[in-house]
Parts: structure tokens; sequence; C-alpha cells
């Protein structure tokens, strides 16, 4: 689960990291109020979305004005901003965070994150700042430090110091850097977090060391046990089909094709989904409805993809193991007659009782294209698309 | 003899008298699973599907000489279920529990490394469908009819899918040796790799499958084991060819967050290292078939 900008550093300062002064703004006399509050001749406002790269797609804004603010919070507050990172689609833009501007001597590269070879926290480390650290991975291997930290015994301060010092950091802000980077690191362990990114972490002419930018990205699995993270949720910043889908206990991701999907489990709805592209067809979801697959939830399945206008056929590939192919058939048939469906709709079902799931679909009277085999079941779906398409 | 797991293996259910733990522990024994008890902590005991039901793993293994272990303990309490059985001598462990905690799991793996190698529980999952011998014993929530027994090891991620690619083999006449799930979490008990090493030793396994899936580096190192340790021949299909770059496809470690992890990536790779790529998700049986008529 990602946050926002101003949340993660609301929470790194809990851990000592140092930031700009700053303030939130939901709208734009908020924004101009907030920047009235902090000293300065230079502020910058924030689009508060979830995404990085937003400074190239027009989301930070340098003022040196509070009219230069105001017009800045009225560009973006209620927009959506595209990055390289949101898809097409862009993010609403609901939230400002106004920050001191800062005169930066320095930027840096610092990020916690587990490393799923190791199965370690890797602390990930660069004197080059400001740039995407895969970028930077491939143009400069050599120009990143790497530290991985024993689990049990935790990140050592002089892991912190090795770290400090591959920064390139003057030994004058020596002990601020141990406590930034300690405070990063408990911060990931102590809240479940899967990264903490920041980038860029600043040396400023003052020479204050700051977190100048902060991402956080939070274990879904560990959020029963962190009620206060989970309350920073902006279901604004997910797809809403994909927060509907949660809901219903369905795990949903909107994709740009037009053929609707149905699966259960998630390596089959790959598995399906890559079908269909070989097919000559493009998926507009991956849906994974579960063990389960009840008539109820079924029914919410087929609401949830036939609510994306685009999808021109569907395709339900069910492989009933502790399920029944027959209770599945019911359940489609059950939802196909409650549901106005105007795309032709292909069942493929294998597994338990799969002649008695066959049967309930051709004697249901029913539009319904059936398939064998998986290949079948792609094939089918991608022509009656055509058909549709023609 | 089969991998990890026989007729003859004594198993208990951690989370036994619960609803979950009570359905598969019957849908075992009806398949011939030994299953010899269960461990629900406040409940010890007590009788469960007329089997002794311990408060914890340790009585269990001194009692009725439990062996293996399989996990339906809630996600907020199952990385601790998993330890006690590696503390008690538990020598093989299924977790099946979806939803445990990355940094849980961190701890998981820290602990069991703890152990000398050779005393060392195995285990496979979390967030998988288990283990299955076929004829023998199962230890998992698999489907038992639509295995049949062969000389193929399965080793995959995704519990589905693997179903399919084991009935696509059945309708091929094509049957298993063991066939594990690894499970779908970022941080898992045993990689393909690992898998795959109890595969090349087994004597009735001929040929190994491997159902992979975007995400994490773990393909790409059994491919590596493959080339490097491997006599029998290897192959591969690696699900989510449509899948966009960071975005979760349902499984929590199904996602492309950094390079060589897509799709693409890794069949180019395992192909590089000489694994047998099986080109469609319909063609799992049919690229087996086509190995085992070359040998």
């Amino acid at each position: 689960m990602n946050i926002h900008e101003y949340q993660a550093k609301e929470i790194l300062t809990g851990f000592g990291v140092k930031i700009a002064e700053g303030g939130l703004a939901y709208s734009v006399e908020e924004a101009v109020q907030r920047a009235r509050e902090i000293d300065g001749d230079t502020w910058v406002v924030k689009a508060q979305i979830h995404s990085g790269a937003r400074g190239k797609a027009g989301g930070i804004k340098v003022c040196k004005s509070h009219t230069e603010v105001e017009k800045a919070a009225e560009a973006l507050l209620g927009n959506k901003l595209v990055t390289h990172q949101t898809g097409p689609n862009g993010k609403m833009c609901t939230r400002l965070y106004i920050e001191a501007g800062s005169k930066i001597a320095k930027e840096l590269y610092l990020s916690f994150l587990i490393d799923r070879s190791t199965e370690r926290v890797i602390m990930i480390g660069s004197a080059q700042g400001g740039m995407e650290i895969e970028t930077l991975a491939k143009t400069d291997p050599d120009a990143i430090q790497k530290i991985y930290i024993e689990p049990a015994v935790g990140l050592q301060d002089f892991q912190a110091r090795k770290m400090a010092f591959a920064l390139n950091l003057d030994t004058s802000v020596l002990n601020n850097a141990v406590k930034t980077i300690k405070g990063c690191y408990r911060a990931l362990r102590d809240l479940d977090a899967n990264t903490v990114e920041i980038n860029p972490l600043v040396i400023t002419e003052n020479n204050e060391l700051i977190a100048l930018d902060a991402k956080m990205d939070f274990d879904e699995n560990a959020l029963f046990r962190r009620h206060k993270i989970a309350e920073l949720r902006d279901k604004s910043q997910v797809d809403s089909r994909e927060v509907a889908a949660a809901e219903s206990g369905l795990s949903y991701v909107g994709l740009d094709g037009d053929i609707g999907c149905m699966i259960n489990g998630a390596g089959l709805a790959m598995a399906t989904m890559d079908m269909i592209k070989l097919a000559g067809g493009e998926p507009a979801n991956f849906l994974d409805v579960g063990g389960g697959a009840s008539a109820e939830r079924t029914e919410k399945a087929f609401r949830l993809v036939l609510a994306d206008k685009g999808v021109k056929a569907m395709l339900v590939n069910i492989f009933a193991g502790i399920n029944r192919c027959d209770w599945i058939a019911e359940g489609v048939v059950h939802a196909v007659k409650n549901i106005d469906m105007t795309v032709p709709l292909v069942v493929r079902l294998s597994g338990t009782n799969v002649e008695e799931g066959r049967r309930i679909i051709a004697e249901s009277g029913l539009p319904i294209i059936t398939a064998d085999t998986l290949a079948d079941a792609a094939e089918k779906v991608v022509q009656a698309r055509n058909e549709m398409a023609a | 003899m089969a991998t990890l797991i026989d007729e003859n293996t004594r198993i208990i259910v951690q989370g036994f008298t619960g609803k979950i733990g009570t359905f598969h522990a019957q849908e075992m024994m009806e398949y011939g699973s030994k299953v010899v008890g269960g461990v629900t902590p406040g409940k010890g005991g007590q009788k469960h599907l007329n089997l002794p039901v311990f408060n914890t793993v340790k009585e269990a293994v001194q009692k009725v000489g439990a062996e293996a272990s399989i996990i339906f303990v809630p996600p907020a309490f199952a990385a601790d279920s998993i330890m006690e059985a590696a503390d008690a001598g538990i020598k093989y462990c299924v977790a099946i529990t979806d939803g445990i905690p990355t940094q849980d799991m961190m701890t998981v793996k820290n602990f069991l490394r703890r152990f000398p190698r050779k005393e060392r529980m195995m285990l496979t999952g979390p967030n998988c469908s288990g283990t299955i011998s076929p004829g023998r014993a199962m230890l998992g929530i698999m489907p038992g009819h639509i295995y049949i027994p062969g000389n193929v090891g399965v080793v995959g991620r995704s519990g589905t899918l693997g179903y399919e690619a084991a009935d696509q083999m059945r309708l091929l006449g094509i049957g298993i040796t063991t066939s594990v799930g690894i499970g779908g979490d970022p941080i898992i008990g045993s990689s393909h790799r690992d898998v795959l090493e109890k595969l090349e030793q087994d004597s009735e396994t001929k040929v190994a499958l491997m159902i992979g899936e975007i995400g994490g580096p773990q393909e790409v190192e059994a491919g590596k084991f493959a080339k490097e340790n491997m006599n029998k021949p290897l192959i591969a299909y690696i699900a989510g060819l449509t899948a966009p770059e960071g975005r979760r496809m349902g499984h929590a470690g199904a996602i492309i967050s950094s390079v060589g992890e897509s799709a693409a990536e890794k069949v180019a790779t395992l192909q590089d290292l000489g694994v047998t790529i099986c080109p469609t998700p319909s063609m799992m049986g049919k690229t087996v078939a086509e190995v085992l008529a070359r040998m």
C-alpha cells in the first residue's frame, strides 16, 4: 500500500529524519495560508499523488511569491497528473504539500527495501541523487552502494557510517546522517514497510541533511497490525474498480484491452491472459475470484468485469479443485440471468464434475459459448470479440 | 520412493480443529495420507476426527511420531506455528496460510537457518496448494483425482495453474512423482531451486516441470541451478506475459519491480540456460510429452 509524500515525511520525522518545514493543503486558500506560515522567500507546491517523477509531469512548482503559490495550487488541485508511472489515465490531485524552498548544495539517494534474493533488508545509497535508481544502475552501477542488513541484529552504526561515507558526506553531518539512516531503517522494520525511499536526500547550503522527498510502501498483509498505517490509505489514488473488488474480496487489476476475464487463482489468471494475447486479443483486466467462487461472488465478479464499458467479450475460466464445476456453472447461469449481458461470453470449466457443469451451461438456453481447453477458450473469445468489433 | 512425502509419512495438522483444517484433514485422509493427529493450543487431550489433539507440536512428535505438518493457522499466528514445528523436530512442513506478513517470513527464514542443514526442517509455502505424491499421499488442498502417478516432477508457484498442468498431463496419460506448490508470496520457505534439488535426487523422477511467474529472481536462479547441477531435463512455463510493470497480479510476489523480472525476460534467460520452454500455458502437457518421447 502506497502513501503520500507528506504522510511518509510525517512518519519519518517521528524516527528522527529531518525534513524542510511544510504543511498540507486541500484548497487554494489553504495553500496560500500554509505559505504565509512558512518563513522565507521561496515555496514549493507539490502535488500529492501516488507516483514518482512528479517534477517532470509538472506536479512540483517552485514559487517566489504567495501569488505564484496561489496560481500553482489552482493549476494542480482537482486535475489529473500523468507521469510515466501513473499510466495514461493519470492520477487525481486533491492534496498539496507546501514546503519551504531549500537551497540545495548536493542531491543524494537513499533507500531501504526487502531483497527477495537474500531475504534481507537491503540499504541502497548513491552520491548521485535526484535520478531514478534503476537508470543509475544501468548507466553507472559503481556509483551505487548496497549494504545488506542481518535481520536478527538490525542495522548497526558502522553500517550507517559506511553508507554515509559512500555518500561522500562531510564529517560535520555524520551524526545526523547516522540518525537519518537508522531512522529510515527503523521505520521500515517497526511499521512493516516494504520500501522507504528518499530521493533526493539533500545537503543544503547551510550544511543541513534533509529528506526532500519521501516514499513509503507498506505490506498489505501486515495492515491488520498497523491500524494507523491502514488509515493512511487514499482510495482516490487507486482505480475505483480495484477498490470495489478489494471490498468484495476479489483481486482485480484494470488493463487496457477489451476482453474481460474472470478466473480462479492468480497463476491461472495470468496464464489465461497470456493465452488471450497469444490468440491475438488483449485482456481488459486481471481478476482472481479465489477458491470459493460462490454464486454471489460470481455475480459480483461479472458486474465488476462488465462495469468496464470497453469490454467487448468476456471469458470465464475456472479450474474446479475443491470446488465443483456444477456449482460454478449454476453461479454463472445465475449471474448471466441477473445481469443484462450485451457482450458474448465464453466459459471454460475443468476439474471436478466437469461434465455436469457443461450440461448445466448447455441446458440453460443462454447464449454462452463453451470451450474445452485453455487454447480453445482463448481462440473463441478473441473470435467473439472480433465479431463484436466488426 | 517418492520425494518429500509418501504413504508412510506421519502427518499432523496445525490448526486442526478449525473449519478449514478439519475439511482438508478429511480430504487428505480420504486420499490415503497418514494423518496421525493435530495441534490446537488449548484443546490438547481432545479427540477430533477420531485423532488426538495436542497442545504443542513437540507433544505430537513425541506421542504419535509426527514427521510432517500442514499449517492452516490464521496469518497473524502462522509464522509462530511454522517456527514451533521446526523447533519440535518436524522434517517437512507445508504452510497453506495466505496473508502472512513479509517480515514474519523473514523471521521464519532466519530462524530456520540457525539449524544445522541436516536438522533443518524443509518448509514449502506459505500461500500454496501443498505437495502431492500421486497414489501415495497428499499434504495439501489440491483435488487429488487430477493427478496420476508417473515420472514427472512438478514445482510451481500457483495452485490452479498447477492443476491445469496436472490435468493436461493426465489427459495425455502422463503421471507425476511429486508436485510441489511453493506459493505466491515474496519470501517463501523453499524456492524452485530447492525443490529441483529434491527432484534431481529422486530416482523415480525423469523430468522436471517448473511453473513460474513474473516477479522475483527465483526462476532464473532455478535455471542456473539446473544448468550446473541437473542431469534431468527441465521444462518451464512462465506466466504473466501481459502483466504490466509495477502492478501486483494477485499473488503478493507477482510484481515486476526490477530488471529481469518480466515473463519475457525470464523466458529469454531460461532459454539461454538450456531450459525447454512451454510456449503457451495450453502446451505444458504436450511439451512434457515431447521431452519424454525424446528420452
